[in-house]
């Protein structure tokens, strides 16, 4: 084993270590801090109630939705702006004006629109990841070298659809999976936030446990976004890095 | 023999500007023909290869081919300077490139594509990715991606000219035994005079503003040349005195 992974699993141990020390020395309230032994029993209660997976499944669902829908929309219409320069003139006030607005500020509109639903909470999601890939993509598709596109042209390859084959799209795919990975991280900040109002999720969970200061139901869904991020970061990573092997 | 490319009273213009790059450049290259455009910068040398290349349309003038047009290969193939490779491609199929789009069999396609790179002396670095490669190595890439479309002419554009001396010097000596091995005709711009005359059977110079054709030379040296060699040598010094009167006379710096 690496120093690193060493270090690594210890400072994870230490942090577990200390924080049941204080939960059980009694100088905080066991609602404010439940000690960590106490939740391998709450998620083992939540899985066999069947809550566990009715949520988690319900939240991946709006997450997927939302991640998709925003990505792909992010990408082809970031894409679109860098190619034709007429579509970039006609974005530039409008993504100023719009860009800076939070996802979870469209909430109420997303309500209204869609009522208390999945389509909601994937909208939210949505948009977040939409402006992330809008941008990655936009960037990278303008930072494609010319002279790639000219050699291609010499070579035959001139139409739009086959430069963006052979040049554009393997050349700014580093700058667009990028975009794509931080959507992935985006789309489970706002997926909690997006589920706070009553849509069937992992927030909605944690919002009723945290009203009945059952701190430890809160906890396990604190750390089961944290484990579907990290298994879907990794996966992300291990396909970025086959479709990139030819960098260094 | 047979000009396979001719020029007709050829100008170029760059959008927005008023008066053309270049003017009434008249050229025929010959089968097999080896010639070579020097000239002051901003002379327009890249600009006639790319509007020889078809990827410039030209102001004024003509352009005929005088090449059978065939659905397996391409009539005429570039080389850059900076060899533009594509990273995300491995070697042999940045010799593919030219290749898609032609209709040429698989098992053809991959026979043209191991005689492109066995020409240019990379026959076993066909897996490789293009940032394994030296300078000079990429620059063979470069060529072999021209050849594997089996051009009658190929454009070089300063090929050699981001290389240290040693690698210009060979490659030098491999493009020319490439060239008597294939036939090609190649029309080659750079602005290394003493490469010119070495390359070249004929050596065109251009100057002037609009620039034109201002002379051209014969290298009747025999082949092969020496570097050192005296008729060599008498055409080299011919081409730097007339161009170093076009840079007095202010006709294109």
């Amino acid at each position: 084993m690496s120093r690193r992974t060493l270090l690594g699993a210890g400072g994870l141990f230490a942090f577990l270590l200390i924080w049941e020390l204080v939960a059980r020395s009694g100088v905080v309230e066991a609602t404010l801090l439940p000690a960590p032994s106490k939740l391998p029993a709450t998620l083992i209660s939540e899985v066999t109630l069947g809550f566990w997976h009715q949520m988690v499944l319900a939240s991946l669902n709006h997450y997927l939705i939302g991640l998709i829908s925003g990505s792909l929309l992010g990408v082809i219409v970031g894409a679109a702006v860098a190619l034709f320069p007429v579509l970039d003139d006609v974005q530039s006030w409008l993504a100023r004006l719009l860009r800076p607005i939070p996802p979870l500020a469209w909430i109420p509109f997303a309500i209204i629109w869609f009522g208390i639903s999945e389509t909601a909470a994937a909208f939210i999601i949505a948009i977040g990841v939409f402006w992330i890939n809008y941008f990655t993509a936009y960037t990278a598709v303008r930072a494609v070298d010319p002279d790639l596109i000219e050699l291609a042209s010499s070579f035959g390859h001139r139409s739009l659809g086959a430069s963006l084959r052979k040049v554009i799209l393997p050349a700014a795919a580093p700058g667009i999976l990028s975009g794509l990975r931080a959507g992935l991280g985006q789309g489970w900040m706002t997926v909690v936030a997006a589920e706070l109002f009553g849509i069937t999720g992992i927030g909605q969970r944690m919002n009723e446990a945290a009203g009945l200061l059952a701190t430890e139901v809160v906890i396990v869904y604190m750390l089961t976004i944290a484990l579907l991020y990290g298994i879907s970061d990794m996966l992300f990573v291990a396909a970025q890095n086959r479709v990139l092997r030819w960098q260094r | 023999m047979a000009a396979i490319v001719n020029l007709n009273g050829i100008a170029a213009t760059f959008p927005g500007a008023e008066k053309p790059v270049f003017a009434d450049i008249d050229l025929s290259i010959e089968r097999g023909e080896f010639v070579i455009v020097v000239g002051a910068s901003g002379a327009g040398k890249s600009t006639l290869l790319r509007v020889i290349a078809d990827l410039l349309a030209p102001s004024a003038g003509t352009i005929s081919h005088e090449i059978e047009t065939r659905t397996d290969r391409r009539e005429i193939a570039m080389v850059f300077q900076e060899a533009r490779l594509m990273p995300w491609r491995k070697v042999s199929d940045n010799v593919a490139l030219g290749l898609e789009g032609l209709s040429v069999s698989v098992d053809a396609r991959n026979q043209r594509i191991a005689d492109a790179l066995k020409l240019v002396g990379l026959a076993d670095y066909g897996d490789r990715w293009a940032h394994e490669l030296s300078g000079g190595q990429r620059q063979r890439v470069g060529i072999a991606r021209g050849l594997a479309v089996d051009p009658d002419l190929l454009l070089m554009d300063e090929p050699f000219g981001a290389l240290d001396a040693i690698t210009r010097q060979s490659l030098q000596d491999e493009l020319l035994r490439i060239w008597e091995e294939t036939g090609k005709s190649i029309l080659f711009v750079t602005h290394d005079i003493d490469e010119a005359v070495y390359l070249g059977d004929r050596v065109l110079l251009l100057g002037g503003a609009p620039a034109k054709v201002v002379r051209s030379y014969d290298v009747d040296a025999p082949r092969p040349r020496s570097r050192e060699g005296e008729d060599v040598g008498r055409v080299g010094a011919q081409v730097k005195a007339d161009l170093s009167t076009l840079f007095d006379e202010g006709g294109g710096i």
